[in-house]
């Protein structure tokens, strides 16, 4: 039994850790791409908003038919935790950036910085605190989505509480539930300690 | 007798946007040494004949040269660390030290760090900050006319031609304000700036521009300002009337 939690949950870890560097790696490159181009904001967030309504079992059983991303196992489920992740980091993203004081932005453009200068000298540190946010907050919701994706063969924490339910033993049921809301809690603590530490507002 | 080139130049420069013309048909011509005061209501389009300068915008219509060339065919980071520009607020970096913000065009000139911390020295002690007082600080920890002058280092740190400044005393106290228009008066260096003062284009002006709705009014030395029959000139000067019978 508790070699099985070990194994689970360092699964449940993996999924998370996995989803969140590919959905960051997506969706911090793709606000900073946005703060350029206006006219898209509504298109991109809207359809992020879109994604991020679809119920998360649902979103699971979409992907399973699809050719090449689909079927079942932690692909498909690492592919629905990205989706869901998107939209905190990339809503986020976008407005730490675009909240950067324009005085603040002119300057540096008049003192002869270069595009790239700009973002990585000031935009980026100036937005660092609000994207963080955005990353805890998609941290902390993954952690709780990817209980799910045991229904699809993925593993984690999920197998715990989809066979609890399935034989109504409560004490399976908490034997997955209670790890990942400490995980989640845990997870929540820590980067917000990172957000206080390196981004001071 | 030979003229030295001007440093900068407006030949009938226009600027509109969204077909609202701001500037219309400026042209004005100045030389090394001048400071040269451009002054107007706001919406005068002044703060855009600063930024058609550095290259911050472009004319529609005719030319800025700098250096006797357009800002058309400068490179656009050359042209804007060959001017040092301050704002209201200084828009100083709130993330980096009082240091960091005055030495950020010297290091991004590649300056030696130990220059750059010569330098930054020479600037705070020339604007009575103590470096080993504030070189440290961050901007949040500074007064208004603090942070006013460390905008004004920063621009002039990598020793420019030419210094722009857009009413960068205009949210201070008035006693505050004219220490600092003192301190400005006493810099060897070229300099346009912007403001709707009138006390503070006579007080800082070698010359005085006056725009009215995109147009130059008037141009001459501040002396001739104070004889000008013009109607907004005229209009300026009465609060000057107004200030001394209060």
């Amino acid at each position: 039994m508790w070699f099985e939690l070990q194994d689970l949950t360092l699964e449940h870890i993996v999924l998370v850790v996995i989803a969140m560097l590919i959905a960051t790696g997506i969706a911090i490159p793709t606000a900073i791409w946005l703060t350029r181009r206006t006219a898209w904001h509504r298109w991109v967030l809207g359809l992020a908003n879109i994604l991020q309504t679809i119920p998360s079992l649902a979103l699971f059983g979409f992907l399973i038919p699809i050719p090449l991303i689909g079927g079942i196992g932690k692909r498909t489920a690492i592919i629905a935790l990205v989706l869901y992740a998107l939209l905190p980091v990339l809503r986020n993203t976008l407005v730490g950036i675009l909240g950067v004081d324009a005085g603040v932005r002119e300057s540096a453009v008049a003192m002869g910085m270069t595009a790239r200068q700009v973002l990585w000298q000031v935009e980026l540190p100036l937005a660092a605190r609000t994207i963080l946010t955005g990353v805890r907050v998609a941290t902390v919701t993954t952690i709780g989505t990817a209980t799910i994706a045991a229904a699809i063969g993925a593993g984690g924490l999920g197998v715990f509480i989809f066979r609890g339910i399935a034989s109504v033993d409560s004490g399976q049921i908490l034997m997955g539930a209670v790890p990942a809301a400490l995980m989640a809690i845990l997870a929540d603590e820590g980067l917000g300690w990172i957000e206080r530490r390196f981004a001071p507002a | 007798m030979n003229t030295p080139a001007p440093l900068v130049e407006f030949a009938d420069v226009s600027y509109s946007v969204g077909g609202r013309e701001i500037l219309r048909d400026l042209s004005l011509s100045m030389q090394p040494g001048e400071k040269l005061i451009l002054l107007g209501r706001s919406g005068s389009g002044k703060t855009t004949a600063l930024k058609l300068v550095n290259g911050l915008l472009f004319p529609s219509r005719g030319q800025v040269l700098v250096e006797g060339k357009p800002t058309t065919e400068w490179d656009s980071v050359r042209l804007k660390r060959r001017t040092g520009y301050v704002i209201q607020e200084a828009g100083l970096f709130p993330h980096f030290t009082v240091a960091a913000n005055v030495g950020i065009v010297p290091k991004l000139e590649n300056w030696p760090a130990e220059r750059i911390d010569a330098r930054v020295s020479e600037l705070l002690t020339q604007v009575g900050l103590d470096p080993a007082e504030f070189a440290a600080r961050f901007p949040r920890q500074l007064s208004g006319g603090q942070r006013q002058r460390i905008g004004v280092v920063r621009a002039l740190a990598a020793n420019p031609a030419l210094l722009l400044l857009d009413e960068p005393f205009g949210a201070l106290d008035p006693v505050t304000r004219l220490e600092l228009q003192r301190q400005f008066q006493s810099l060897q260096t070229t300099a346009i700036f912007v403001t709707h003062d009138v006390r503070e284009a006579l007080l800082l002006g070698t010359r005085v521009g006056l725009l009215r709705a995109g147009a130059l009014e008037f141009l001459g030395s501040p002396a001739k300002f104070l004889q000008s029959q013009g109607q907004e000139a005229r209009a300026f000067l009465e609060v000057l009337g107004a200030a001394h019978v209060v």
